[in-house]
């Protein structure tokens, strides 16, 4: 597996990062280095193993469905970059 | 008068309030003197300092204890990682991106603390996120451990981490105890870098709510301490069901102070062969051997186990865990709380905010976990990963018929300088090749101090227990805590009479 700085750059974009040129020649090589050493994996025989993705491997619990919170709009915001009439604000996204 | 109060066990100091030896007034008080003593304060091992609080909240506690309604743990001084989310009091992660965060709630285990009767000093630095093993990664700055080596006292040593500002609090005497939290080994090895003790409990025993989140199947609360008495105590007062976190169990707590002292005469205690490692230090091997020969002369008898996979689980937990942390942290875009860094649109937003907020290390952890998750990769990586996690976990089930408890190294080395490892950051991931396994299996884990290497820094052992069974691991740790009669405190506790 190769991690060249197109592939970093696809990543960040994904993962909603913005990276400068600086930041892929900072991150390919580590990136590329960590991924490699994780291939050591591929040595395992896994078989007929199944997916282990929760020790505790409870079923989820249910709750009565009612309402149990909410009449809170002011500790909601509180912590907001920017609000308006009890909504959050974010840049215009419909022309 | 003062440093007497600093250097009490939580047991002792409970006992010389409810005698009236000293108010709880008297005992915060010391340990706000201590944290806010010039050297200590150098050590950085808080952001947020509480001090007025805590004052107030001990006032409180006198009232209780003069009238006779005193709490289980009313009056003593603990530190909180400040990855628990407190009412009213600022909660960062150690991340500029929750720079001004102010949660409008509290976290389950802090306000089971709170309702013990437990006064938080301040909020304690970590690694961000909780993503680091040296306490670096803060962007508040790195915490300095208060051992020094006495080969290069000159040099600033990391006190270990993601709990790092919990451990070295809880070693210079700014706090009785302290929270931390666990997801690959982060209260075991600052424990072990600190000389104090740090446990965590089995997986679903303490309440995931209000702990910001890193890795969900992996992140479980626990606890820093001068004793294990003392950590057992503060972990009884953590634990317990909560309907607010999905995977929180509902078994009950047992007495684990009360139980802890019982004999171990005829325990089974495992010694993992995988568990010698390429390179690992002569101090580390002798102290093993040490442990094993205490905890033999105290009863328990040794039998050599196989951990077979044990080689794989580093690599496992560094794509489970990054996974884990790209998803959960996808909630930081700078709408609803935290910071934000406009741009030309509402993507172009998120990633302003989020180039600005995270540091190095948990950008480097989404991207891998991003990586890992994406389409054409998720089950070479992902999946692959959690079929060798089962594996992992049942080399313990099946280790687990041969022995009661499992003694281990709690880290690698002792702790090293501020700076070494952080270039190199499969070499930092190393440090956590004895706390990940049981951390992938859920199990609990306790680091015990139990010696001084050639530098004179402390180095601790590790007791595994089973799932649910921590009233074994802290029988098997208080036993060797006994015979290991480790006494040595830093400089900074010793000069503060």
């Amino acid at each position: 597996m190769s991690i060249d700085k197109s592939t970093v750059s696809k990543v960040a974009g994904l993962a909603r990062i913005k990276v400068t040129e600086d930041d892929l020649n900072y991150y390919a090589p580590q990136l590329q280095n960590i991924l490699q050493w994780v291939e050591q994996l591929q040595e395992v025989n896994t078989d007929g193993v199944e997916p282990l993705a929760n020790v505790s491997e409870i079923a989820l619990r249910l709750r009565d469905d009612v309402v149990n919170d909410g009449g809170i709009q002011q500790e909601v915001l509180q912590n907001a970059p920017e609000t308006v009439e009890g909504f959050f604000v974010v840049t215009k996204i419909v022309e | 008068m003062s440093h007497n109060l600093i250097s009490l066990t939580i047991t002792e100091a409970l006992n010389g309030l409810k005698s009236k030896k000293f108010t709880a007034t008297e005992l915060v008080t010391a340990h706000i003197n201590q944290m806010q003593s010039p050297s200590c304060r150098a050590l950085n091992a808080f952001i947020t300092e509480t001090a007025e609080q805590a004052l107030a909240q001990a006032k409180n506690s006198d009232s209780r204890i003069a009238n006779g309604t005193s709490l289980p743990l009313d009056g003593i001084p603990i530190a909180m990682k400040d990855l628990f989310c407190t009412k009213g009091v600022r909660t960062t992660a150690a991340s500029n991106i929750l720079n001004d965060f102010i949660p409008p709630y509290e976290s389950t285990v802090s306000q089971k603390l709170l309702d013990a009767g437990t006064i938080t000093v301040g909020k304690a630095n970590l690694d961000e996120f909780a993503m680091g093993g040296s306490n670096t990664t803060s962007y508040y700055g790195p915490v300095e451990n208060p051992w020094k080596s006495k080969t290069h006292p000159d040099k600033k040593l990391v006190p270990g981490g993601s709990s790092g500002g919990s451990a070295a609090a809880v070693a210079a005497g700014m706090a009785m105890g302290a929270t931390g939290t666990d997801t690959g080994g982060s209260t075991r090895q600052p424990g072990s870098f600190c000389g104090i003790v740090g446990v965590k409990p089995t997986y679903g025993r303490c309440s995931r709510w209000g702990i910001i989140a890193f890795a969900s199947s992996l992140d479980q609360a626990g606890a820093f301490a001068r004793t294990v008495e003392d950590s057992a105590l503060l972990l009884q007062h953590m634990s317990g069901f909560d309907p607010k976190d999905s995977t929180s169990a509902g078994q009950p707590v047992p007495d684990f102070a009360a139980l802890l002292k019982q004999d171990v005469k005829g325990l089974r205690v495992g010694i993992p062969k995988e568990y010698r490692v390429e390179g690992m230090p002569q101090d580390i091997i002798d102290i093993w051997e040490k442990g094993a020969a205490m905890l033999k002369d105290a009863g328990a008898i040794i039998v050599d186990i196989s951990l077979p996979h044990t080689k794989y689980a580093v690599p496992t937990y560094y794509i489970i865990a990054p996974a884990e942390a790209s998803s959960n942290l996808a909630r930081y875009d700078g709408v609803r709380y935290g910071l934000r860094v406009d741009g030309k649109d509402l993507q172009d937003t998120y990633e302003n905010t989020r180039a600005a907020g995270f540091g190095a290390e948990v950008k480097r952890r989404i991207m891998i976990g991003t990586y890992c998750l994406s389409a054409g990769y998720y089950d070479a990586y992902y999946t692959k990963a959690q079929k060798v996690r089962r594996l992992i976990s049942e080399d313990f089930t099946k280790a687990f018929e041969h022995c009661d408890v499992i003694l281990t190294p709690t880290a690698p080395s002792s702790a090293f300088a501020i700076g070494e490892n952080t270039d190199d950051p499969i070499k930092m991931y190393l440090g956590d090749v004895f706390t990940i396994p049981a951390s992938m299996a859920g199990l609990p884990g306790i680091s015990v101090p139990a010696g001084l290497d050639d530098q004179g820094l402390p180095l601790g052992l590790q007791i595994i227990g089973r799932a649910w069974d921590e009233v074994t691991m802290f029988k098997a740790a208080h036993a060797l805590e006994q015979q290991a009669a480790f006494s040595t405190q830093p400089v900074l506790i010793k000069d503060a009479a």
